[in-house]
Order: C-alpha cells, then sequence, then structure tokens
C-alpha cells in the first residue's frame, strides 16, 4: 500500500498547528549553528533561515523511514499515528538526525554568516523565533496551516521591528518573498536571497579556486524566483569554471525532492535521473537548495562525483582563512 | 460513463483567474514532465473544466505526485497556471475530501490565498 496522503499531510497539518513546523525539531537544533558566531538578537536586518538547513538531518532519516514503509502494511496504521501524533510529536521518535550531518549542514550557515560579514552586511539574528516558513505545507495545498504559519511569522517579524530579510535556501525565500505578501496584504519587509546580497554587493575575492563545477540550479530559484545568475557571477568571480548542464539554468531539471514524503521512489528515481545528467559534465556539483543537496546525495553512494553546497566554494574565497569574524558590517542599502 | 458535477469549479474556489480553458491542448506540458504523467496537466484541467469530479478524484496520486517544478508553466505557449491550478486541486482535495483543516484553529470558510495569483 502506498503512503496515505491524507494522513501523512494531516500530520503536516497538525504539525504546524501544534508546534509550529511540519517536521518540529528542538529550539536548540535550531540555533546551534550560531554558536561562538555572536550574531546579534534583532536588528533592521534579519538573517532568516526559516530551519530549512537544519531541517535537512531529520529529513534525511524520516525519507528513510517512510521508504521502508512505502507499500508496506504499517501504511494501515498510519492513521492510528496521526491521532498519536496529536498528543505526542512521533517525529522526535520516528527521526533521529546524525550529529556529524547536522554538524555540516549548520557548517553552511555559518558559511552564509561569513560571507555576510566579508560584504560587510550588518544583520542580526531572531534565535529561537526563526520559525519554519511553512513551504512543503504550500506546496501542499495545506492553506490554513499555511495561513497559520505565515500569521505568526510576520506578527513575530513585526514585533522585532525587521524591515529586511535575508533568506538562506530557494524555498524560504519563495515563501518570504512571493507567497506571504499574497497571504498577508500589508507583508512590507523586504526579501534578498544570500546570494542576492552578496552579489549585489560585489563582494571581491581574496583568492582564486582553480576548479571545474557543474551547477544545478534550483527549480523555485531558477523558475519560480527568476534567481540564475548571482550563483554564477560569485562563482566565476573567484576562477570556479562552470559547466552547464544540458538542462540548466531556467530549464533545470527537478532534483525529486517534492516527492520524498509522499512518493519516496519516485523522488529517488528523479534523483538518479537528474544525477546522471550532471556527471556527464565535468567537475563537482554545487547545490544552492539544502533538499537539493541531500536528495541528490542519497543517491550518490558508488558513483565518483563530489556535491556541495555553494557557500562550501564562496567561503574559501571572499573570507579570509585566519579569521572566523571578519569584523563588523555595515548597514545593508 | 461521465458524471458531471456543476459545483465542482465553484468549490475549487479559483474563480475567473483559474485559466485551464487557455489550455490548447499542444501536449508541450505532458512532453516536458519529469514523472512522464501523460494526465499532467492538459487531460487533468480538461476533467475539472468540465466538471469531471469524480475522474479527478480517481486521480488524486497524479495529483499529489507533480513537483511543481514549473517546467511545464515555463514553456507552456498558452501561459496557463499550471503550478498554482495544480496546487489548488490539493488544496480542494485537502479541504473537502481529506477534511484536514477542520480542526484548524483558524476558523475560515475560505483561504485568503488566492490561488491563481500566487505566483510570479
Amino acid at each position: 500500500m502506498p503512503i496515505p496522503i491524507n494522513d501523512t499531510l494531516g500530520i503536516f497539518a497538525d504539525n504546524i498547528r501544534i508546534r509550529k513546523s511540519v517536521l518540529p525539531i528542538a529550539e536548540r537544533k535550531v540555533t546551534d549553528w550560531t554558536k561562538g558566531l555572536k550574531i546579534p538578537a534583532g536588528g533592521d536586518t534579519i538573517l532568516y533561515t526559516g530551519q530549512m538547513y537544519q531541517l535537512v538531518p531529520i529529513i534525511n532519516s524520516m525519507s528513510h523511514q517512510m521508504a521502508k514503509y512505502e507499500n508496506s502494511w504499517i501504511t494501515k496504521y498510519f492513521g492510528i499515528g496521526r491521532w498519536l501524533n496529536r498528543f505526542i510529536n512521533l517525529s522526535a521518535f520516528m527521526a533521529h538526525s546524525d550529529p556529524i550531518e547536522q554538524a555540516a549542514y549548520d557548517g553552511k550557515l555559518r558559511n552564509i554568516t561569513l560571507l555576510l560579514r566579508s560584504a560587510g552586511i550588518e544583520f542580526g539574528y531572531l534565535y529561537e523565533k526563526d520559525f519554519y516558513s511553512g513551504a512543503l505545507a504550500y506546496d501542499e495545498g495545506l492553506d490554513q496551516a499555511v495561513e497559520t504559519q505565515a500569521n505568526l511569522v510576520y506578527q513575530t517579524l513585526k514585533s522585532a521591528n525587521v524591515k529586511r530579510l535575508i533568506t538562506v535556501d530557494p524555498h524560504t525565500t519563495k515563501m518570504m518573498r512571493t507567497v506571504f505578501p499574497k497571504i498577508i496584504p500589508e507583508f512590507n519587509i523586504k526579501v534578498q536571497s544570500y546570494l542576492e546580497v552578496l552579489a549585489d554587493r560585489k563582494i571581491k575575492p581574496l583568492k582564486q579556486i582553480d576548479l571545474d563545477v557543474t551547477i544545478h540550479d534550483s527549480c523555485i530559484y531558477a523558475r519560480h524566483e527568476g534567481m540564475i545568475e548571482p550563483p554564477r557571477l560569485l562563482l566565476r568571480q573567484i576562477g570556479i569554471r562552470i559547466q552547464e548542464a544540458e538542462l540548466s539554468g531556467k530549464i533545470t531539471q527537478c532534483c525529486g525532492g517534492p516527492l520524498e514524503s509522499l512518493f519516496p521512489t519516485k523522488a529517488t528515481n528523479i534523483a538518479k535521473k537528474r544525477i546522471v545528467e550532471l556527471s556527464d559534465c565535468a567537475g563537482e556539483i554545487v547545490t544552492m537548495c539544502p533538499l537539493c543537496m541531500a536528495n541528490l546525495k542519497r543517491v550518490s553512494p558508488g558513483r565518483k562525483i563530489t556535491i556541495r553546497d555553494i557557500s562550501d566554494y564562496l567561503v574559501q574565497s571572499y573570507c579570509p582563512t585566519t579569521s572566523k569574524n571578519p569584523g563588523k558590517g555595515k548597514k545593508i542599502d | 460513463m461521465l458524471k458531471v458535477d456543476n459545483e465542482f469549479i465553484e468549490q475549487l474556489k479559483v474563480g475567473k483567474d483559474f485559466n485551464a480553458s487557455a489550455c490548447l491542448n499542444c501536449g508541450s506540458c505532458t512532453a516536458l514532465c519529469p514523472l512522464d504523467i501523460e494526465l499532467l496537466p492538459r487531460r487533468l484541467f480538461r476533467y475539472v473544466l468540465m466538471g469531471a469530479k469524480k475522474k479527478v478524484l480517481e486521480n488524486t496520486n497524479s495529483i499529489y505526485s507533480c513537483m511543481l517544478c514549473k517546467m511545464c508553466e515555463d514553456n507552456c505557449p498558452a501561459e496557463v497556471h499550471i503550478v498554482e491550478n495544480v496546487r489548488s486541486l490539493r488544496s480542494y482535495i485537502n479541504r473537502n475530501v481529506y477534511r484536514l483543516e477542520k480542526d484548524s484553529p483558524v476558523k475560515k470558510s475560505r483561504s485568503k490565498i488566492n490561488h491563481a495569483n500566487t505566483y510570479k
């Protein structure tokens, strides 16, 4: 029996209503990445993660479970699971993040912090109020849950007098920039991805990297948000040679990530197809979405390929190697 | 036999902006779909426009399989709002078939989300 759509989405909707996220994680896991970075709390300009990078290790663990459940007898009991989940957070029992993987994804957020500081950007962070944006719930058509979450996030941002958001992943960028203003007409917070911010600020490289890479564009950045050039500009500036896959930029191919929770086998098949296309090009594979990276990495064992987040390359060139805190930034224009 | 439900489109609450009727049936979307699902989206939208509710609901798995990757929409010569229309169908099913959001603390009969305009 396939994964029951109604019960799975019901758990997502209940989780948002009760626990403010489709896949609730401990507050500590949301903010662990900030340790030692001394990011000010609050401010006009906020680095808003929407918990996406922090969630990936849990999503990976959950996807692994869902793949085992798909077409098994356990799916008959998803209804009971949904009922139970209203009282206890089942994902805390079902999914466990690997600490090494968690540290690796947290590292991308640290990279982004260092990059923004190197570009002279002054920004704060909301810590325990860095809420999930509702991206998956929105895609699955859980409109009431999304409205509830959007109002929570917006009220939090307004209470903190936030005027600008710097986002770190495509899903949160789209939610905050394109979806929230449709739900909340008075939404007037400027939203930019950190890649757009770095490109706009004309960040200067400190060293060149001699490397060929193939970019895997996120569907959300490339087609929904029309953001194709900033990551290329930032990579080219540091000497990296970009090999374009046959399907890239505006016609990029999906990684299969959106199907992970309801159709794990289909998600794997799409990812396998995509990884072959990317492997046909030279060099390492660069992603700019934590979900793309996770889904492609899941099908990469046994293949001689390297998949890395774009921030891993950028931080090597745009940030001083010895300093973890290149100094206080300036207010963003 | 195809049973037509005249209230189906009204229940979808997509109003005049639901533009599946602009579809030329050219098949570009189906050819480009990475999932190779023949139903998505042109045949599905035709069922919706006809009010063939039962046919639409028979294809729930396909509706939720769409990755919303927008490859089809970006290449649609008729500029059909494919992604948002598919998302609207999910919203309809969640509300009216799965009854997922009946316990929501948001006591509203109608979502504020304007289905056909929530994209660039």
